[in-house]
């Protein structure tokens, strides 16, 4: 792992973190508040990301033959399986509950947000729960 | 109608998510960096676990780097309420949060993506399964902010 890399993962998260706090998205009161269609403002987070976003993915591998610092640009690759639509509605439901999602959570203890920590602490015990499960099934199955 | 949508005004919520699109962006022209964020749960395990979930080569290869990014975020949250942003602390109950987090924890994990994997990576990237991926999150988890609300949650 290159220094360059980890400076590049850390200013991009200082970044990310801003833009979550700037967009309110570090209060779960917020996110409630979307999910039960008081205040819409969460699509225009989620759009002015995915609004930026899509050209720099979808153009820049074009344009250039590698990343300014790294040998190749990494892909973002979903399957469509159970895993993946199950385990979406299993996050949904507990974003419904909690109105925290991972970056959130971690952002908002930046902003002061302490409360978050009981959040952040449950989401990677969920994350063990879910990856010890995982090991099991991979010895049992394990070409998959 | 505007009003109705936002009620607490539109500027902050699109300039924000802009930010997160720069950011993104900016990792990914730099390093060819993916950052969704849910992953460093799993990459930060494969440092104490040695089960075999997690130690996986796409979390030992990248766990450096992840931690970096969550660093960061921690930091970019300092930094907004340093340069003047107002410190905010939430008031949804703790058994809200317990819950909803680990919840959100286990199905981001076993989704391989949350709101940044899928939401933001993937869509840009034109990924069907991350879009009904998204779709099904935006779903459930409208129905369990309800549910939540009629038991007597925050």
């Amino acid at each position: 792992m290159s220094r360059a890399t980890l400076g590049v993962a850390l200013v991009s998260g200082i970044g990310f973190g801003f833009g979550l706090a700037y967009s309110t998205m570090t209060r779960p009161e917020v996110v409630l508040d979307f999910l039960r269609w008081r205040d819409f403002g969460m699509l225009l987070v989620l759009g002015g990301a995915v609004a930026v976003t899509t050209p720099t993915y979808q153009l820049l591998p074009r344009l250039l033959r590698k990343p300014v610092l790294a040998d190749s640009f990494g892909k973002h690759h979903s399957v469509m399986s159970r895993q993946t639509i199950g385990g979406a509605a299993l996050f949904g439901i507990g974003w419904g509950i909690g109105g925290v999602c991972p970056g959130p959570a971690i952002a908002g203890l930046g902003a002061g947000n302490w409360p978050l920590l009981v959040a952040l602490g449950a989401m990677l015990l969920g994350a063990y729960v879910q990856g010890w499960i995982a090991s099991r099934r991979r010895v049992a199955a394990p070409d998959r | 109608m505007v009003h109705d949508w936002f009620p607490n005004g539109a500027a902050h919520y699109l300039i924000g998510g802009v930010l997160i699109g720069v950011a993104v962006s900016f990792a990914f022209a730099m390093s060819g960096l993916v950052t969704g964020m849910s992953t460093v749960f799993s990459a930060a395990w494969s440092y104490v676990s040695d089960r075999s979930f997690f130690q996986q080569a796409r979390f030992t290869t990248s766990r450096q780097w992840r931690l970096a990014l969550a660093a960061g975020l921690v930091l970019g949250g300092l930094l907004f309420v340093a340069t003047g942003g107002s410190a905010f602390q939430t008031h949804v109950s703790w058994w809200q949060l317990a819950i909803g987090g680990f919840i959100a924890g286990f199905g981001a994990r076993m989704s391989n993506g949350c709101t940044s994997g899928h939401g933001i990576c993937g869509l840009a990237s034109f990924q069907l399964p991350s879009l009904t991926a998204v779709v099904t999150f935006l779903l459930t988890a409208m129905i369990a902010a309800r549910i939540v609300a009629l038991i007597g949650g925050t």
